[in-house]
Order: structure tokens, then sequence, then C-alpha cells
């Protein structure tokens, strides 16, 4: 009972208070998933190789990790804490299928250029450890705002090391060719210009990401941590 | 009432619940969705072949929704063959209804055992040999269609597909700079031998018959791709070779 007269008296938070735009904005800069939290690593070596790949899987992200966080939110003061981590698996791989089946049926190009995401989202560290850390403990309305914050945080940095990657690697951006065409020969390539080759391999993501989080911590030093 | 939430009882109970909704709204949106998703598969089988068929700039006009229609303008299906493991064809088997990708998968089917369906279409007046393959990549399977000109050799198109290679590498054979590199080739020499496909890293394959350039980055999709062809091709060499 006492939950009850408690929650009547504090006045209700707006849905777009401080707090909550908080939510949304620190993953951006500062409490970035994949330079600060280090999750979701991973998934950013297979994806970043062109800029579609990396929004279309961010997309997919955002999606699932806003449903998903809403209903361990929703299902959090329900869940047995021994098995915690079982119901989060269960509730995301779950979600993922049901994308996956719903859009075979009804958008099959669309469920054909997304099957190769579908075991790297559930994979996806960032989910788990945003159910873990953040819905299991929050209501449901700041839940959706901590899944859309930290979706567009690891989808922002994933587009901007696909930008690196794919326009060093293959010379193209989202497909489209920019430093003239490299099997014809034209433009820059007709000056001797080559494709770094070594960005479409993995571990130039990883590097990427590292140089990334190298600026973002000598710019704020307070983000360096101590020890 | 409070509920003692560590306990095991209820930690059994949730974990039976929960297991049962996921699993039955899974297993209803699965059923419920099969007939739909048998359409799509079909449609995109017609889509592979019309797609090694087709030249790209005649591929732009055609969709799901009138693949189905343009297949059975050029494709016959009374002409399709099924042949088996030696090239001999085989009799009162529908070639369209051949699922070798489940052929292939099937580790108790012997690889003598398995179907080869050949698809014959007729466009301007020519005739055409389209040929299904299916192998395996890095992360899943892959499969092609290889479409041969009048004289049984040449290939004069071809498609490939894949599950899930990797985004940028692998999954880049389904690209039109990595098939265009399979156009011209000849899946025999001029002693009708069936000559080998070789993907190579050293850039030669533009110059020479039957070697391709690879992908880089996609090795070992590329040899994939190279063990599905030299299988699923030699097949149709010895029952064009015996025509």
């Amino acid at each position: 009972m006492s939950e009850v007269v408690e929650k009547s008296k504090a006045p209700k938070e707006p849905l777009f208070s401080k707090k909550n735009k908080k939510l949304v904005t620190d993953p951006l800069t500062d409490n970035n998933p994949v330079t600060i939290q280090v999750l979701g690593i991973c998934s950013a070596l297979a994806i970043t190789v062109q800029v579609e790949q990396a929004v279309v899987m961010g997309a997919s992200v955002i999606f699932v990790m806003i449903l998903g966080n809403l209903i361990i939110s929703l299902l959090r003061n329900m869940i047995p804490s021994r098995i915690r981590i079982i119901v989060q698996l269960v509730v995301v791989a779950s979600l993922v299928i049901i994308v996956n089946e719903v859009l075979k049926a009804f958008l099959p190009d669309v469920s054909e250029k997304l099957s190769v995401f579908v075991g790297l989202i559930i994979t996806n560290c960032i989910i788990m450890g945003r159910f873990e850390a953040f819905a299991m403990a929050n209501k449901p309305w700041p839940s959706v705002m901590d899944a859309i914050g930290n979706g567009l945080g690891y989808a922002g940095l994933m587009i901007i090391v696909a930008f690196f990657r794919e326009l060093f690697g293959s010379g193209t951006l989202y497909g489209f060719p920019i430093f003239g065409d490299y099997i014809e020969g034209n433009g820059l390539y007709s000056m001797g210009y080559m494709n770094n080759n070594m960005m479409i391999l993995p571990p130039m993501a990883l590097i990427i990401v590292g140089v990334i989080i190298w600026i973002q911590r000598s710019r704020n030093k307070e983000l360096i941590e101590k020890n | 009432m409070a509920i003692n939430k560590d306990s095991n009882s209820y930690t059994f109970v949730f974990a039976i619940v929960l297991i049962t909704v996921v699993g039955t709204i899974l297993a209803l949106l699965a059923m419920g969705l099969k007939p739909m998703q048998a359409k799509n598969d079909e449609v995109k089988k017609k889509l592979d072949v019309l797609s090694a068929l087709m030249t790209p700039k005649e591929m732009e006009t055609i969709d799901r929704s009138n693949a189905a229609e343009i297949f059975e303008k050029y494709v016959n299906l009374e002409d399709a063959l099924v042949l088996d493991a030696a090239g001999k064809v085989k009799e009162g088997l529908k070639a369209f209804d051949i699922d070798i990708r489940r052929e292939y998968k099937d580790k108790k089917l012997q690889e003598a055992d398995r179907n080869y369906p050949l698809f014959i279409a007729k466009k301007d007046g020519k005739t055409f040999y389209i040929i299904p393959m299916i192998g395996k990549g890095l992360w899943g399977p892959i499969w092609g269609n290889v479409c041969l000109a009048e004289d049984m050799k040449t290939i004069q198109g071809a498609s490939f597909g894949h599950q899930g290679e990797t985004p940028g590498l692998g999954a880049e054979i389904s690209q039109p700079f990595f098939v265009n590199r399979w156009i011209g080739e000849q899946i025999s020499d001029e002693s009708n031998e069936f000559s080998k496909f070789e993907i190579v890293k050293d850039g030669s394959g533009a110059a020479m018959p039957s070697r391709v350039d690879g992908i880089t980055g996609g090795t070992i999709t590329s040899v994939g791709v190279q063990e599905m062809a030299n299988r699923c091709l030699k097949v149709y060499v010895s029952y064009f070779n015996n025509l």
C-alpha cells in the first residue's frame, strides 16, 4: 500500500522532462554505448564495411531495443532475479524472430536484406546490457527513452565508422562512387589513387573505434577512467 | 499478498508461463504466416532463374509482382528436365518442385542420389539452358543460377544469392561486378570435357577461360562459389555431351 500513497503524492513527471531528455541525449555523446560503455563492438566489426548496412542494422537495433526495453520494464517486478538473464534473452530472441517472420511474409525484399542481421541483433550486447542495467530498474517510459538514446548512439557510431571504412576501403558512400569508378580506373584512380584494402578487413573497425574513443576522451578528460 | 520471488516454485512457475506464452505466440505466428512465406519463396525461385536469363537492363522491369507472368512467358516448365548425378534424364519428376537446397542439406541422401533440375528457356528465338546450383559459404548456404547459351557451353548470364554471408565481403557475390566475371566463361573445353573453375586472387581471371577473380576479404565465400560451380555444373556437361 505504501507505494501507492507515495505515487499519488509525487507530482506527475512530464513526458519530456529534463531527466527523460537526458536519457536520450547522454548516450549520443558522453555515455555512448560503443565508445564509453564499450558494448556492441562485435557487430561493429561485421556491419561497418558499408554505410547502408550500418543504417539497416542501426534501425533494427533501435526497433528491437525500444520494444524489448518496454517489455522488460513492464515485467521488471515479476522477473525472478535468478533467471533474469535468461528471461531477457528469451524476450530479445522472440522479438527478433517475430519481426523476421512478419517481414518474410509481407515484405520479403526487406527480409532478405535483414536476414544477415538477425543473428547479430540477438547477440548484440547493447540490447542485453540496457535490459539489465536500465529496464530492470526503471519505469516503462524512461526505459523507452533510454532505448531510443542508446539505439541512436549505437547507430550513429556505426554510421561514422562505416563512413570512413566505405569511403577509403571501397571509394563509395552508400554505394555511390565518390572517387570515380575503381574497375574502370577513371576519376581519382587514373591519377594513381588506390583503395585501402585494409579498411575492408574487420580489424580496421576496431582501430577506427579506438581513434574515436581517443579523440572523445582527449576532448573530455572526465571520461578517462582513473586506476 | 506477498510472493517470495526468490523461491524455487515462483521461479519455476514464471519460467514455465514465460516459455508457454512465447512458444505459443511464435508457433501460431509461424503457422499462420507459412502460406504467404511459401508463396514468396516460389516467386523468389522464379526471380532467381529469370535474373540469370534476362539482361540486367531487362531485370529492372521485373519484380515480385510480375515475376510469375514473365517466367511463364519464357520458361516452359513442360520442357524442364531432372537429371541424376550421372547426367541421365530422370522421368516422372517435376523440375520446379525439386528442392535442391533440402537435398543438399540432407545428410542421409548420398551425393549420387541427388536430383539436378535443368530449365530450358526460349528467348528471342534462341534456346537457353538454366542450371540451378547450391553450395556452402562461410556462414550458411549460397546458391546461384547459370544460364548457358545455345552452344551449351558459354555462360550467358548468372545470378548468385546467399543467406547470411558477411555484408560487404562475402555478400558481394550477388553484386553485378562479381556476376559479370562469370559471363563468357565456358563450362567445357574444345573436346567437350568439363573445365574446372578456379577462383583466383591474382587478378588473372578476366583473361583466362574458366578462371574467375575472387572477392577481396571474401575468400571463403569465393571458394564456396568455386566448389558449388564445379560440383553442380559437371553433371550437366555429361548430359550435354550425350545429347
